[in-house]
């Protein structure tokens, strides 16, 4: 039995087990247990997952203490997929002996820093090998485990510990790395972006993923009020001004073929997005208006590709 | 009566994976195991083996899904040398952390720098002190034994812990030996089931595998690990014991050669112990009570049972294919921590030999034999560690 034809409703959703419980030891207004939240209430397929060392992995299972209900693992930092992947293959291998016939599903959580950047060739690895797994990154721009530190998510312009904003490098220099992107280069057949803001966007697309067999990746807008400096309360806000500036796109790649799913009917500045983040204060001075000008730039030209990119493939007409 | 075959020390220990025939395998090339691997996949490709072969990108990666693999409940295999053991290391600790009886054949070969894939003990040396049981084998045969041995050994449920099965590359793994093999059946019933624990599948009882320690358990849990490493030479023993009742060949945790009368003696490890016998031999024959210890097991390590055959020994030299640099070899310090509580301690010599595939022949032993007569006639030790087979 799978969720996948219950009508997408709080109301439904409200009657699904919580398989991550109370008492974890997440910050208040943290994306990550949303994130899982979310994404493990969209189906009743039993699930065994993974996760990478990071926020999420040290703030769920402290010995001898566990806020997972289903079968969970962490091995180490880089490799959640390079796991779970082994984790699968043992499933494979009992279900050919007649040890397990359950129908099982497979999902890997890692942080950007665990995905994006020291997890990425095992990600890669897992991915290309073809394993019945999802891999969720959530993504919330740093290494905020250990305290801020720049990763290759991080967004140009943030202020962290390991790049921050000086009175001669203001913040970080270089794009983030386009991973959601790179993924689906890899041929697998669904990659997607959501937000825990748009949930039945986020809850539709795991349900899809689930369904499908081999390699799925998901990469998902975390907010980290640590990290970006604001308001815990403010957190979910952000992660739907993040799509509605087209910060954060919403969209997905099946089989090659590139959907937008949530578009923006009047997409609001950046600054909007920036604003309330104290990791983008110093963009406000007048010195770095160019870094302002710049992101809205990178913005932009990042939205138009991706609107010619659906339409080349026969999507939705550009509004 | 099983096959005698004539095959290379990789030939052999692929033939003992293919009868152990366990649920899982990682495998990443790297010289000089590549061929293990190779010839197990071809088992897998071929249906010899029921095996699931994951072909990862990175030994890492091997490394983290064998440990996957054995969380979720299965018998779980890989093999490695070298820069390959070198990378895993970070899950080397987490595998013996995690207590997941994983088997790894390790050919052993040099470490970069200088590149040179030969043989040497620098990589499983390296590996000493990451909670693996480490067993040392000193042909094709002894290789064999030891892989179908280590299943009994890592999966006991007193011990559940990983097993590295060393081998000496090249020289051993691609030499051709003689080598007899045991039925099917044999090695089948000799391994038997395989029944994990708490297995990560159960998914009736939902674990949670790998946790957050903090200073207020964590302790606790590396003296477990300290603990079973202490019930690990009995089942060894009884392991062995169960292995020569079936196959007529005896293994101990260690090879006493020679040893009960002998007045100067070499410890040394793997391949190069057939060398050094040969040179014992023609000692004995010159009147000349020689005598050789070669290691089996080498972690956990049998100090007493070695101090006990090595006691009445006037003079040791203990050859290390391997370097601690700016200290004693790795070999020398655990044969020296042995001598402890000995009133009456063996003079001691530490030779460094055959790094990166050096030859190690039979002139450099009879160097080493002679010193040691002469150590015993003058009672001085002139210099404890040094380099032997050096080109000058």
């Amino acid at each position: 039995m799978t969720t996948a034809t219950k009508p997408l409703t709080l109301k439904e959703l409200s009657k699904q087990e919580d398989r991550l419980t109370h008492g974890h030891r997440m910050c208040s207004g943290c994306g990550a247990p949303i994130i899982v939240k979310q994404v493990l209430m969209a189906t009743d397929y039993p699930i065994v997952a993974a996760n990478a060392t990071g926020c999420l992995e040290v703030s769920t299972c402290i010995s001898e203490y566990t806020a997972w209900k289903i079968p969970w693992m962490h091995s180490a930092f880089e490799n959640a997929a390079a796991t779970l992947s082994g984790i699968e293959t043992m499933y494979r291998a009992w279900k050919k002996k007649g040890l397990i016939d359950k129908e099982v599903k497979f999902i890997a959580f890692g942080g950007d820093g665990g995905t994006y950047d020291i997890g990425f060739q095992s990600l890669s690895g897992a991915m290309e090998r073809g394993h019945d797994m999802l891999y969720v990154c959530y993504d919330n721009g740093a290494y905020m485990n250990t305290g801020i530190q720049r990763s290759s998510a991080t967004p140009y312009g943030a202020d962290t510990t390991t790049n921050p904003a000086g009175s001669k490098v203001p913040g970080k220099l270089q794009k983030r790395k386009d991973l959601t992107k790179i993924m689906a280069a890899h041929g697998i057949p669904y990659a997607a972006q959501a937000s825990p803001a748009h949930w039945q966007d986020l809850i539709k697309k795991v349900r899809k993923a689930l369904e499908i067999k081999g390699p799925k990746f998901m990469n998902i807008i975390s907010p980290c009020n640590r990290g970006w400096r604001t308001r815990t309360d403010d957190q979910i806000t952000l992660c739907r001004i993040a799509v509605d500036t087209c910060y954060w796109p919403l969209y997905e790649i099946e089989n090659g073929v590139l959907k937008v799913n949530v578009k923006p009917k009047e997409k609001k500045p950046i600054t909007e997005f920036l604003k309330p983040q104290g990791r983008f204060k110093h963009l406000f001075a007048p010195e770095n208006e160019w870094m302002l000008k710049k992101i809205q730039e990178d913005i932009d030209s990042d939205w138009e590709l991706l609107q010619k990119t659906e339409a080349f493939w026969g999507g939705e007409e550009k509004k | 009566m099983g096959k005698i075959v004539a095959v290379t020390g990789n030939e052999a220990g692929a033939e003992a994976l293919r009868q152990v025939n366990p649920d899982v395998c990682g495998a990443y090339p790297i010289t000089p195991q590549t061929d293990m691997m190779q010839r197990f996949s071809s088992f897998a490709s071929n249906g010899k083996v029921d095996t699931e072969v994951i072909l990862v990108e990175s030994e890492h990666s091997s490394m983290s899904a064998c440990i996957g693999a054995a969380a979720a409940g299965g018998r779980v295999i890989t093999a490695t040398s070298s820069q390959g053991l070198a990378l895993m290391w970070e899950m080397l600790f987490i595998a013996a952390g995690d207590r997941l009886p994983i088997v790894m054949p390790v050919v052993n070969r040099a470490l970069s720098a200088p590149l040179n894939i030969h043989g040497d003990h620098s990589d499983a040396m390296g590996a000493r002190d990451s909670g693996w049981i480490q067993i040392w084998s000193e042909n094709a045969q002894e290789s064999y034994d030891n892989i179908i041995q280590a299943f009994r050994v890592a999966e006991h449920l007193d011990i559940r812990l990983p097993v590295m099965v060393c081998l000496d590359g090249f020289i051993i793994s691609h030499s051709i030996e003689r080598v007899e093999y045991l039925e099917d059946d044999k090695v089948k019933n000799f391994v038997g089931e395989y029944k994990q624990v708490n297995p990560l599948l159960d998914l009736e009882h939902p674990k949670s595998f790998g946790p957050l320690i903090l200073p207020d358990l964590y302790h606790e849990y590396k003296r477990a690990q300290h603990e079973v490493m202490s019930k690990v030479k009995n089942v060894v023993l009884d392991v062995a014991a169960d292995f020569e009742k079936m196959s007529g060949r005896k293994y101990g945790l260690f090879e006493s050669y020679r040893l009960d009368d002998a007045d100067i003696a070499m410890v040394i490890l793997n391949s190069a112990a057939g060398t050094a016998k040969d040179v014992v031999d023609d000692f004995r024959n010159k009147g000349i009570k020689a005598g050789l210890l070669k290691p089996r097991l080498f972690r956990p390590f049998p100090y007493e049972e070695v101090a006990n055959a090595l006691k009445n020994v006037k003079a040791i030299c203990v050859m290390d294919r391997a370097d601690s640099f700016g200290a004693y070899g790795p070999l020398f310090v655990e044969i020296w921590s042995s001598m402890l509580h000995l009133d009456k301690k063996p003079l001691m010599t530490n030779k460094i030999y055959g790094l990166g595939g050096r030859d190690f022949m039979p002139d450099q032993a009879e160097l080493v034999l002679n010193e040691l007569v002469e150590i015993i006639k003058t009672g001085k030790v002139k210099t404890v560690k040094e380099y032997i087979g050096v080109r000058e």
